[in-house]
């Protein structure tokens, strides 16, 4: 019996003279909502086609439910799978779409009006996919995804498009698979999102994995943050020389400085700026979150 | 398999693809076996490429299906753009990722698409059969034209030789139109390509070469449609487009097994 949902071992993909994924080591375990982050162009796709059987990889190994990614067709119908947004016939309706895809899989075909419902397309499941807007499309790719009633649901970039609405939906519909035992693989730009739902994080970075462990694990291993304002920017530079003083890391991004410290620090910086006449606008200590922690660990600002 | 074939099916059935291929099949149909009767008697030919088809061959056991063996290279034709079509829009619209996710057996996805497909042509074929042999056998009276012949046990044989040999011919060039889609992954790429080299290229070096037709892969399956013809006997037509068939169904074959789906 298998306690991992997705077992990666030294998986690389090598495109030409390009290494797309190097090395990949990760898990993770059943049952959990697994966050996947990392830059554009970071391997994040080329490592869910490879774990779906889509593209062969030139090195190291794979499980998903404890079978080898050599075998999709040993796992792929205990799979759900939205990759890199949408794909469906334009002429087709939504609804045919999905019983297109539920003939092949060998699922039933009132599947699929349960699942127009659950997505939130009911009353536009009849209507062609292409006269669908953007947010519809990625509900329908998601309702795909569900056909198998799946023990893992890989999902790239699933609130692409989505209104507040819609991905606060997609945000209870993921919570609920993992309560009901789903391992949910997501990938998504959104970090805030992903932060809120997911225990696990794997982070990707020019086809390297630079972390793959638990959200709290990735979270501790952060210096927390004060983030602090001043009326002119000559001030905060002042105030990087004086964090920089004291021996604490600072940066200023779009006129605000960022200082690794604890909390506590923020009132002997408070007392400091007030001793060298600069007045403060914004003095906020913050946990790091994953923004933060991402920006810090992939260097990426895009 | 089955699923793969009915999952197909459902994308084939849809009514603008099904009666608007049918339209145009029907179209061609009825303007050869119109033509054919309507100008038996003009002196610019009555038949493909100006040839003079007389009231001694459409008179004889065979004359009912004169008119559709005609139009099979045509139906080929378009055998050849649906099946290049619903093959490369695969890629174009990303959906082959979906349908590997849902059925990993490359080969299995690839036979289900191309059974779906040919029971598609067959249907073609049939109503187009169907209809060019209807309008013949109105069309004879005006003509002149002796259908006596038409019925009998050799006529029946005759037309259901030239259904086969029709279907044959089109489901060669629906495979050639897989083929290039499977190989170019776009539909636009493969329709031209197809359209061009068998409508285009391989007439044009036929008229500089003439030899030449007695090995180009279209003409090969048009003579199969047509059961032979002058110049290149049947068995030397149906052996040379299997083989070009099979060649490309191979190579295409490979290709899609063991190429990344990366799209």
């Amino acid at each position: 019996m298998y306690s991992l949902a997705i077992s990666v071992k030294d998986l690389s993909k090598k495109y030409d003279s390009t290494l797309a994924v190097s090395h990949a080591n990760f898990e993770v375990p059943l049952g959990t909502i697994c966050g996947f982050v990392g830059p554009n162009g970071a391997g994040k796709t080329t490592t869910i086609r490879m774990l779906l059987g889509l593209i062969t990889p030139t090195g190291g190994t794979a499980e998903i439910l404890g079978e080898s990614i050599n075998h999709p067709d040993r796992y792929l119908s205990k799979v759900g799978a939205l990759i890199e947004g949408p794909a469906f016939y334009p002429a087709l309706s939504g609804e045919e779409n999905l019983k297109v895809l539920a003939t092949l899989g060998g699922y039933p075909i009132e599947r699929v009006s349960e699942l127009i419902k659950t997505v939130g397309l009911d009353g536009r499941g009849g209507s062609k996919y292409k006269t669908y807007s953007l947010g519809m499309k990625q509900r329908l790719g998601i309702a795909a995804a569900l056909l198998p009633r799946p023990q893992v649901l890989i999902l790239d970039e699933p609130t692409n498009g989505l209104d507040p609405e819609g991905i606060q939906e997609v945000r209870d519909l993921l919570k609920k698979l993992a309560s009901e035992g789903t391992t949910v693989f997501v990938s998504s730009h959104l970090l805030s999102e992903l932060e809120l739902i997911s225990e696990y994080i794997v982070m990707l970075r020019k086809g390297e994995v630079v972390f793959a462990g638990s959200m709290q694990d990735l979270l501790m291993q952060q210096q927390p943050i004060i983030l602090v304002k001043t009326e002119s920017q000559t001030d905060l530079h002042k105030i990087v020389e004086i964090a920089e003083g004291d021996g604490h890391k600072a940066t200023i991004r779009s006129e605000v400085a960022h200082i690794e410290g604890p909390a506590e620090w923020a009132g002997v910086l408070n007392k400091k700026a007030f001793e060298a006449g600069i007045l403060l606008t914004q003095l906020s200590p913050q946990l790091p979150n994953l923004e933060e922690t991402f920006f810090e660990m992939t260097g990426d600002r895009s | 398999m089955m699923r793969v074939v009915l999952a197909e099916w459902r994308k084939l059935r849809r009514p603008t693809l099904l009666l608007g291929t049918l339209g145009a099949a029907l179209f061609f149909t009825g303007l050869t076996t119109t033509f054919l009767y309507l100008m038996i008697d003009s002196e610019q030919g009555n038949s493909d490429r100006g040839r003079q088809v007389g009231r001694e061959v459409l008179n004889l056991a065979s004359g009912s299906v004169f008119g559709f063996a005609s139009v099979g290279g045509l139906l080929g034709i378009i055998a050849l753009c649906v099946f290049a079509a619903q093959t490369a829009q695969e890629y174009t619209y990303g959906t082959l990722r979906n349908l590997l996710v849902r059925q990993p057996g490359r080969i299995r996805i690839l036979l289900g698409k191309l059974i779906a497909m040919k029971l598609f042509a067959l249907i073609m074929v049939g109503i187009a059969a169907l209809v060019s042999i209807s309008l013949s056998y109105f069309l004879s009276d005006r003509a002149k034209v002796s259908t006596d012949l038409w019925f009998t046990s050799e006529g029946i044989h005759a037309i259901g030789q030239t259904i086969l040999n029709v279907a044959i011919s089109v489901i060669y060039f629906g495979i050639v139109g897989m083929v290039l889609g499977l190989l170019l992954r776009s539909p636009i790429s493969a329709i031209s390509f197809g359209v061009l080299w068998l409508l285009i290229i391989e007439n044009l070096i036929g008229a500089v070469k003439p030899v030449t037709l007695d090995w180009m892969p279209g003409s090969q399956l048009s003579i199969i449609a047509q059961g032979g013809s002058p110049e290149v006997s049947y068995s030397h037509a149906l052996t040379l487009g299997t083989l070009y068939v099979f060649a490309g169904a191979v190579v295409a074959t490979v290709l899609f097994s063991r190429r990344d789906v990366a799209n």
